[in-house]
């Protein structure tokens, strides 16, 4: 069922794609090689640790900074509804949270609180966004990118600020949005744990495309536990060691068993056993 | 006070009766710089622009000295500097090792302080520097006007026109590029329009006081607005309160006209402070 789903949704050409998207700055690639698809109707997770480049994956596909190497392919007049990482609005800018769905583009009051009432803040329609709570906030930056009817919805770290338990119930909503709307969602997460039941196709990043595939292939890889930690991948799968690279102290990979996939893996910051990050 | 408010209706009537339709036109340049300065002004208060907006300000009296010593409309000249003096500080914040605060620092005063210079090695000119430096409105001659008024409506459309990227892009630039609109090609035209504000205010409360009557309205009216629109339209009312007060009180107590708009501005947010129950209030006990 799961597998059918699967294809029916690969199948169709997809809304946003990279081909060996690089971004440097200065002298160092920030994102080297990363490959990425998203069709409609499909979560893409990216997940990987501080300074892996996720963000900077994310930019560049929304085409806010530009790219150095590969190729990004979007379908015409793609609809993107965008949730930033960080949003700070000064206090000095009087904005209700009405106002603020119409910050990007013109919508009715219909729709604007029917927006507001799919994501569950509608009471909340009159009040100030400096007065919102962090859940309600994220929220309400669901619920302005979705009013939009975009094709694609990017998330870059949408539950910042949200406790745990609001952390599930906001992956849950996106779920249901991605149902509902039958749109493409990019998400960016540093933690797969939760993200796992709603995502179709998880991205390991680390500067390039460690693994990618389906929430429980990467999390057995042995890529996702060397970036992540034993703990983190026990908690999702029985981890079976079949590690085709390894990393040297001073960053450069050598070859185990023969695979070549990875022959261009560097990871910097995890290239020493941290005891400490295993448990 | 009954006996303030007679002495300030018989000054009006001295005035207006005495000393030709001067105080007039003062009050309508003013009123007419004070509502492109209000609009304007909220935009520097969101995007936290004010010292940025002080020293393209400031780079007002190197033009005033470069179009005069080549001749062309001061007007023209003040703007054409001020617009690269912007374009220089983007470039610079974007390679200097300095942040982004000092380096502001370093060009504000230098470029007055250049300016000044300037104007004094030009000694077979006579440049009225107090004029420039404090505003003369009391000297605004019709023509003043007219380009108080033309240029400023020309302004407020541009403003009008850019309006949503601009505020799009001041809550969020990355949102707003991502979702289609184009923030920075907005961002570029607010910074022609300051320099274009600056150019038409120097005259009216010189190059020194005209971020105040940027920002002070714009603040003033944060207590009262509840969306960035109404903002906007109360700056713009409470920056033409702010230049009659003003200005009668300049001829009242026979001070200098700029400075006394400045005070009479200040004042008024002083009060917006000590309303009971604005929204900004509210806000801070919550957090």
């Amino acid at each position: 069922m799961k597998i059918a789903k699967q294809t029916e949704i690969t199948s169709r050409a997809p809304l946003l794609s990279a081909r060996g998207l690089g971004v440097r700055a200065s002298s160092r690639w920030l994102i080297e090689n990363v490959d990425l698809k998203v069709h409609r109707g499909e979560i893409v997770t990216l997940i990987g640790p501080n300074g892996s480049g996720k963000s900077t994956t994310v930019r560049a596909l929304l085409g806010l900074i530009k790219s150095d190497a590969g190729e990004i392919t979007r379908t015409n007049d793609l609809r993107v509804g965008y949730v930033p990482q960080k949003l700070t609005i000064d206090w000095t800018m009087p904005l209700k949270v009405r106002r603020f769905m119409t910050i990007t583009g013109r919508h009715s009051v219909t729709s604007i609180d029917a927006a507001l009432d799919e994501v569950g803040i509608l009471v909340l329609a009159k009040n100030d966004i400096q007065s919102l709570s962090g859940g309600e906030f994220q929220r309400l930056l669901l619920a302005r990118a979705m009013i939009g009817q975009p094709q694609l919805l990017v998330l870059d770290e949408p539950v910042q600020g949200v406790d745990a338990q609001g952390e599930i119930a906001l992956y849950e909503l996106i779920g249901d949005l991605r149902r509902r709307h039958d749109c493409g969602i990019l998400l960016v997460s540093h933690d797969l744990h939760i993200v796992m039941a709603e995502t179709d196709t998880v991205v390991c990043l680390n500067g390039h495309v460690c693994c990618s595939g389906s929430p429980r292939s990467v999390a057995e890889s042995p890529e996702y536990r060397d970036l992540f930690g034993a703990r983190a991948a026990e908690a999702l799968a029985v981890y079976h060691h079949h590690h085709d690279h390894k990393h040297l102290p001073d960053g450069s990979v050598v070859q185990a068993n023969g695979h070549d996939d990875h022959s261009a893996c560097t990871h910097p910051e995890t290239n020493k056993k941290k005891p400490s990050h295993h448990g | 006070m009954i006996t303030l408010l007679a002495h300030i209706q018989k000054q009006i009537k001295k005035s207006l009766h005495t000393m030709d339709d001067f105080l007039f036109r003062a009050l309508l340049a003013g009123a007419g710089v004070a509502l492109i300065a209000g609009p304007l002004g909220c935009f520097i208060v969101w995007r936290r622009m004010a010292y940025f907006g002080d020293t393209m300000a400031h780079s007002a009296l190197l033009g005033v000295a470069l179009s005069v010593l080549f001749d062309v409309n001061i007007t023209l000249g003040v703007f054409v500097v001020a617009t690269f003096g912007a374009l220089a500080l983007i470039m610079m914040q974007r390679r200097a090792p300095l942040s982004s605060d000092a380096l502001l620092g370093i060009l504000s005063h230098s470029m007055l302080a250049l300016g000044i210079v300037i104007v004094a090695m030009m000694t077979w000119l006579r440049i009225d520097l107090m004029a420039f430096l404090f505003g003369d409105i009391l000297a605004v001659s019709w023509t003043d006007i007219v380009v108080v008024y033309a240029g400023g409506a020309l302004i407020l459309a541009f403003l009008i026109f850019i309006w949503r990227p601009l505020l799009a892009g001041t809550v969020s630039s990355e949102l707003a590029a991502a979702e289609g609109l184009h923030p920075e090609r907005a961002r570029i035209i607010f910074m022609l329009l300051m320099a274009a504000v600056i150019a038409i205010a120097m005259k009216i409360v010189g190059i020194l006081l005209i971020t105040s009557l940027l920002i002070i309205p714009a603040a003033a009216a944060r207590r009262f607005a509840p969306t960035p629109e109404m903002m906007a339209v109360l700056a713009a009312i409470i920056g033409v309160i702010a230049v009659c007060v003003g200005l009668f009180g300049s001829l009242t107590w026979d001070t200098p006209s700029g400075p006394s708009i400045v005070v009479a501005a200040a004042m008024i947010f002083l009060l917006s402070l000590l309303t009971p129950g604005s929204s900004a209030l509210k806000m801070r006990r919550d957090m």
